[in-house]
């Protein structure tokens, strides 16, 4: 089954294709600059020791970006259901 | 002579390139306005020689940081002959990205495509005529720390620039081409120059353009009214991107040939491999070694830098007074083995000593006057020779700091720190410069350039004096001294710990105070790449070191010169500006000025409370000596001790309490000055205006204009609280009013921001 979340609400080795970047302005032009544009695989890599920031694979390199900037990419998960 | 510009993302190899280039010829000075550097230097390797401009490292064109601003300027208004776009050859998605962006502009392009190596090392292969005819431009494969392939890319370069180009896009989507003809017909007829590329931004709801073209925003509007796109709706930024890498993943990732075969597909190629970077990562930020390793790092550093008692072979071996008193006094002291750093300065400083000596015998045998020899050799070479000493132990700081950051490793840094950064209104990557200021403010202050955000790089120059710096070492430990000599107890120790804590917390305070007054503003967004690890070149860190040296050098020739001279003439001119020799300073303008600032400092404890005999000037002549040099502090006292002993018999100098606090002990004596006023001057030096040295970087590093204000703010920051250190330790009761006071200030700061909300970025909700 294929779910819609935050990038912020993924667990580590979880990935899936990004959706669509919410909010407006600069933060979010940042992110299509640094290629975080719907069609985008993204793959959570890890958390920073204290939780946040968190680290993400995308378009072959590594990115680092906090919990409230990865609550604004919507990311299509596909979830096993329990 | 022909220019060209060199371009590219962070991380790509795009300053190695430069130095290949330009081997010792480069330059360096500031962009216009800014304080990012601006590199030049000459190929000399074509029919005729060729000045290449570095531009700073960006991942975009659009107007995110100060240096995007700048490259895109230079390119636009300065009208480069060609630019030398360097990619990345192992990351083709996301350097190609800034390469649309610069086909935008009508400006020839020669694409660098760099570690080229390194993709045929994983078997791998990439179709360079075929990227080629994608992009339209000559794509050259280089190495440029192996140095190969350079000359092919500077004769591409050249004939390109013969040839001129014109600009194009790569967007292909029918309604926003449409848009952006237009949009560029209107530009055409405004005269303005690259209309397409305007066009594009325009179309891209550009700060810049947008605010520039205020009338064709109309246009835009419109357009977005009649779009309805079927994953974006009218969301015109998010189809230009997306159109972007769509151009990329189609048109040249599928040139990269993977050893398997296996073509690369849009989007989704993730090397499940784990890379020699992947692996140092799993330990570097590992969720419990992390921190751990960081701070061990830090710890080495330091060690090798400052400390006088290296690898703790003191404990083990003991060294004799007179044998470190000999010329292996710059290997070793009574304490243990000198670290490297330590060695190097105590050469350096045992070296002019040597000239200093040899300078004032110079002078004797010539004859000239005291106050020509004291000028010359006590004042400027004195001072000039105070801070060269530093200069072996910011060099050797500087490399190790150049390590970690050309490794990648500093990025992992601010990634591991951003949490706790954040809470003080900072991000992650203000913490380095801030621990650099442990040893010295002026490579701290340089360091800041790392950090994007204006508001977060001013807030952070002004706190970095507060993180105690080896100069002012000898106060604290001096006046710790003094202190404990004073009570009869032990533990100067405890004090000079306390000390640094103070410093560190007081740091914080004066962040988490101007991010919510002067410097308010959102904590700036933390988007960064995490570069995979990689050796550094040595080539690289030594013209980074040379850099470094140049720029030091010439600050210390220019600035804390003429500062240096200022104070000297003010400590040994008397009003009838007569020369007056060290031990006769208490008639100098500098102990008038000195006795009338008194009642200044009278509510920081140092003023006419401790004004026995009417010695209370010491410490402001004290302190005002320390702007030169914060070890001038001490050094000041010292002569004034001699002084004072000559008028007043009964306060003696007892050499056996040390080189430090024997000056301390007497000017205690002499004063009358109480704990609580030793402790506020010892607050009063830690906070204010640091050494002419730091306050010249500061200077150089802060936007313009903001010196002023943050040497006023060294002085009210300092003097308020060195006067609640000084009431609180004095009268114990006064601390209730001292702490209601606070938090009256925060509730008011909160109160007025609740009341005045910044504009908060509109949200929009997809």
């Amino acid at each position: 089954m294929k779910v819609v979340k935050k990038l912020s609400e993924l667990k580590i080795g979880d990935s899936g294709v990004i959706t669509s970047v919410v909010g407006d302005g600069r933060v979010r032009h940042r992110m299509f600059d640094m290629g975080v544009t719907p069609g985008a695989t993204v793959y959570l890599r890890k958390t920073a020791p204290l939780g946040d920031p968190i680290e993400v694979t995308l378009r072959n390199y590594e990115l680092t970006l906090r919990k409230t900037e990865a609550e604004l990419v919507m990311v299509e998960v596909e979830e096993v259901e329990a | 002579m022909k220019r060209f510009a060199l371009a590219g993302n962070p991380n790509s190899g795009k300053t190695t390139l430069f130095n290949a280039l330009t081997g010792a010829t480069e330059y360096v000075g500031n962009w216009p306005g800014v304080t990012v550097e601006r590199k030049i230097g000459t190929y000399k390797k074509l029919s005729e020689p060729v000045e290449i401009v570095d531009l700073p490292g960006i991942y975009s064109l659009s107007p995110y940081t100060p240096e995007e601003v700048i490259a895109r300027n230079f390119i636009i208004d300065e009208t480069p002959d060609a630019v030398i776009n360097i990619v990345d050859a192992t990351n083709l998605e996301r350097n190609l990205y800034l390469t649309t962006q610069i086909l935008e502009m009508k400006v020839p392009v020669v694409i660098a495509l760099n570690v080229y190596d390194e993709v045929i090392k994983n078997g791998d292969e990439i179709d360079t005529d075929q990227l080629s005819k994608e992009l339209g431009v000559p794509v050259v494969k280089i190495s440029a720390i192996k140095e190969t392939g350079l000359k092919e890319l500077m004769e591409t370069a050249l004939a390109e620039s013969l040839k001129g180009r014109e600009a194009r896009t790569i967007i292909d989507v029918k309604k926003i081409n449409e848009l952006i003809e237009s949009l560029e017909d209107e530009f055409e007829v405004k005269g303005v120059s690259n209309p397409l590329f305007h066009a594009v931004k325009l179309a891209e709801n550009d700060e810049i353009e947008v605010e520039n073209h205020k009338d064709l925003i109309e246009i835009v509007e419109k357009a977005k009214d009649k779009l309805d796109d079927k994953t974006f709706g009218n969301d015109i930024e998010a189809i230009i991107a997306d159109s972007r890498y769509k151009f990329i993943s189609n048109k040249c990732s599928v040139c990269y040939k993977k050893s398997s075969n296996v073509e690369v597909t849009a989007g989704d190629h993730f090397d499940q491999r784990l890379t020699k970077s992947d692996k140092i990562d799993k330990v570097l930020t590992n969720k419990w070694a992390g921190i751990p390793i960081f701070l061990a790092i830090l710890f080495v550093i330091f060690h090798v830098t400052f400390s006088a008692n290296f690898l703790f072979f003191g404990k083990f071996i003991g060294f004799s007074e007179e044998a470190a008193d000999a010329t292996l006094g710059i290997f070793f002291t009574p304490d243990g083995i000198n670290s490297p750093g330590v060695m190097l300065q105590t050469a350096l400083i045992a070296f002019t000593d040597w000239l200093t000596e040899l300078l004032h015998q110079l002078f004797e045998v010539m004859g000239a006057g005291s106050f020509i020899s004291g000028l010359i050799v006590d004042g400027i070479f004195a001072g000039l020779f105070s801070i060269l000493s530093f200069l072996p132990q910011i060099l050797l700081l500087f490399l190790f700091f150049a390590i970690l950051e050309d490794s990648g490793y500093m990025a992992r840094v601010a990634f591991i720190l951003d949490r706790i950064f954040r809470k003080f209104g900072l991000s992650g990557r203000a913490f380095m410069p801030m621990i650099m200021g442990f040893g010295c403010s002026v490579p701290a202050m340089i360091n800041t350039r790392t950090l994007a955000d204006d508001k977060e790089r001013t807030a952070t120059i002004r706190v970095i004096p507060f993180f105690s710096c080896g100069a002012k070492l000898p106060i604290l430990v001096g006046v710790a001294g003094g202190i404990v000599t004073l009570l009869g107890w032990n533990g100067a120790d405890g004090i000079v710990f306390g000390i640094y804590v103070f410093g560190m917390c007081m740091a914080i305070v004066a962040a988490l105070l101007m991010r919510n007054t002067s410097m308010r503003g959102e904590v700036p967004p933390f988007i960064m790449e995490l570069p995979a690890y990689h050796k550094p070149s040595f080539k690289a860190l030594m013209i980074h070191l040379w850099d470094k040296t140049k720029h030091f050098v010439k600050k210390a020739f220019t600035v804390i010169i003429a500062s240096t001279i200022l104070i000297w003439l003010l400590s040994h001119l008397s009003f009838k500006f007569q020369y007056l020799e060290d031990e006769e300073i208490t008639s100098s303008m500098l102990a008038y000025v000195g006795r009338g600032l008194l009642w200044l400092f009278t509510p920081l404890g140092f003023g006419y409370q401790a004004n026995l005999d009417g010695w209370g000037f010491v410490f402001v002549v004290g302190a005002v000596s320390g702007l030169i040099a914060k070890e001038n502090v001490i050094t000041t006292f010292s002569t004034l001790a001699t002084a004072i002993n000559a008028v007043n018999s009964s306060i003696v100098i007892d050499e056996a309490l040390g080189e430090e606090v024997a000056p301390v002990v007497a000017m205690i004596q002499a004063t009358g000055i109480h704990v609580s006023g030793l402790l506020a001057y010892i607050a009063f030096n830690l906070l204010t205006i640091p050494c002419f040295a730091a306050v010249a970087t500061a200077k150089a590093e802060l936007p313009k204009g903001q010196i002023w204000k943050t040497v006023l703010f060294w002085l009210g920051f300092s003097y308020v609280t060195a006067a609640a250190v000084y009431v609180c330790f004095e009268w114990w009761w006064t601390s209730f009013i001292v702490v209601a006071l606070i938090v009256g200030c925060v509730f008011a700061i909160h109160y007025y921001n609740k009341r005045h909300p910044l504009d908060a970025p509109k949200v929009k909700e997809a």
